[in-house]
């Protein structure tokens, strides 16, 4: 696979197609799986992990499964390249951090990927455009499936899929969706969301931020128990709450039309000015000010540009993307100056078009 | 389910916090000292996570019991939160079974299961939880959640 070819195109999940994709911008489930024969990839030595990568590699080029699914070893690629992947999420940051035998192999889409020789053997995942929950389980419960017919996992009847870390025990399951919820970080009723998420179990993480802080205000809510309850039982969980957040931001964003017109309008074009014009952009005041532009645009307040490029800008500003496009290492001194002109094109030709 | 590492209220907010050079930090406290701890958090790193007291007790009683398949013992679990192999389930099964309660409340998987385990036996023990948990709704008269919990149980029933 030319890992070069993907900064030019960006991931299914990323397009906006999906139900109430102007809030949800995705959905992803993530299935924790073992071999019984091999130890966890954290006691395996360098050669078991070899026979392991070996052992799936060869299955999930096998498996009678649509999309067809291609293999990337990690290991021979630069550290660039695996933060590609990362950006992208295909991979998670651990694996691509770690060492020794491990891969991922996934769809042309990216909607699918499944990760070899991470904390456990097999992490698949699927992520979705939108509010699509139950389609991505059923695609990651087919692929499972299809696995299983020819990989024995490591499973026990009264504790379900065994795991590395006992916090995915059971169905190995973790389902997540992710928010943007400009309006109600705007009127400082996000915390009031994540009390009564905390008091259901769920888990909320700030996405893409350094510590609590969510930069670019996307939120992730997803599943903290894996044992005891049925995935289905657990995605029910999620999908009846995510409603509730959806309807009290469109509130939220009803009411700040409204009320603060003008406030809201001058934010955003203030900060699609700042976008279009400005020298040197950090990839944190980067999410900051695309957040408000896509706040924007979802409240028709700039015309005629696709949420989708949008969403495309999030990930291809971010450091892996901007050095492949350039097809240079950039110093993050460098990588402002660039990302900054990167973005002046990019809109200019979206607004040029109007 | 945890306790608060701040007082010893229950834990009901569970953040993962995610620190630079993409390593992650876990913290469990309760809704009264959610706010303290935000406001603590941007200025903070490495706050301490706090350790049962049983835990070195524990550790002199069982913690030298050895995996005969990955040969990690039971404090090396405790030290890298990850276990050896999938045999440590029952080899470490005493000290794992009340952990696993804490982190989800329940210690048997009703979820799927590969196609060479009865789906009978998983739909049993699901049942019999949804049941349990309708008594503890019903008594505490919380009938929107009793009502919930009937149609999940239909559709166990019917599936
Ligand atoms: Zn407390
Ligand atoms: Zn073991």
């Amino acid at each position: 696979m030319n890992l070069d070819s993907l900064t030019e195109q960006s991931g299914e999940w990323l397009r906006a197609s999906g139900p109430e994709a102007d809030i949800v911008i995705s959905c992803r489930i993530r299935l924790a799986r073992n071999l019984s024969s091999f130890p966890f990839t954290n006691r395996a030595s360098t050669h078991q992990k070899a026979e392991i990568e070996q052992y799936l590699k060869g299955r999930l080029e096998k498996i009678d499964f649509e999309p067809r699914l291609e293999y990337v070893n990690l290991a021979p690629l630069s550290a660039l390249d695996r933060q590609l992947l990362v950006e992208r999420q295909l991979i998670s940051r651990e694996l691509a951090n770690s060492e020794g035998p491990r891969g991922v192999a996934f769809a042309g889409s990216e909607i699918i990927s499944v990760m070899v020789n991470e904390e456990d053997h097999v992490r698949m995942q699927v992520i979705r455009s939108g509010f699509t929950l139950d389609e991505a389980w059923q695609d990651a419960d087919r692929l499972d499936d299809k696995l299983e017919e020819k990989v024995p996992y490591a499973f026990n009847e009264e504790l379900g899929y065994l795991t590395a870390c006992p916090t995915n025990v059971g169905t190995g399951m973790r389902a997540s969706v992710m928010l943007h919820l400009p309006a109600l970080v705007l009127t400082k009723q996000i915390e009031k969301v994540f009390r009564a998420l905390q008091k259901i179990n769920l888990a909320v993480r700030g996405l893409y931020g350094e510590g609590s802080r969510a930069s670019g205000d996307f939120y992730q809510i997803s599943n903290q128990v894996t044992l005891g309850k049925s995935e289905t039982t657990i995605i029910n969980e999620i999908r009846d709450v995510v409603p509730n957040i959806i309807n009290y931001e469109r509130q939220a964003r009803q009411a700040l039309t409204r009320e603060n017109h003008a406030q809201v309008l001058d934010r955003v074009r203030r900060a699609f000015g700042v976008l279009k014009n400005a020298a040197m952009m950090t990839s944190e005041e980067t999410m900051d000010l695309l957040s408000s532009v896509r706040l924007g645009v979802n409240l028709g307040l700039i015309d005629d540009i696709d949420i989708f490029k949008v969403n495309e800008l999030f990930i291809h500003t971010q450091p892996a993307h901007l050095q492949k496009l350039l097809g240079r290492q950039l110093d993050s001194e460098e990588r402002n100056t660039e990302r900054a002109r990167f973005l002046r094109n990019r809109l200019r030709e979206m607004d040029s078009l109007n | 389910m945890h306790k608060c590492e701040r007082c010893a209220s229950p834990a009901t907010v569970h953040i993962t916090e995610v620190l630079a050079e993409a390593k992650f930090e876990e913290h469990h406290v309760c809704e009264t000292c959610y706010p303290k701890y935000m406001e603590d958090s941007q200025t903070k790193t490495g706050a301490a996570i706090t350790s049962d007291a049983g835990a070195e007790l524990e550790e002199a009683l069982f913690g030298q019991q050895e995996c005969p398949d990955c040969g990690i013992k039971f404090v090396d679990f405790r030290n890298s939160h990850r276990l050896g192999c999938s045999r440590d389930y029952q080899v470490f099964q005493n000290e794992l079974l009340p952990l696993l309660e804490n982190i989800h409340g329940e210690t048997r998987h009703c979820g799927k299961t590969p196609r060479r385990y009865p789906q009978t036996k998983l739909a049993e023990a699901e049942l019999t939880q949804l049941r349990q948990r309708l008594k503890r709704a019903v008594e505490r008269e919380d009938y929107e959640e009793a009502a919930r919990l009937r149609d999940q149980i239909k559709t166990v029933e019917d599936a």
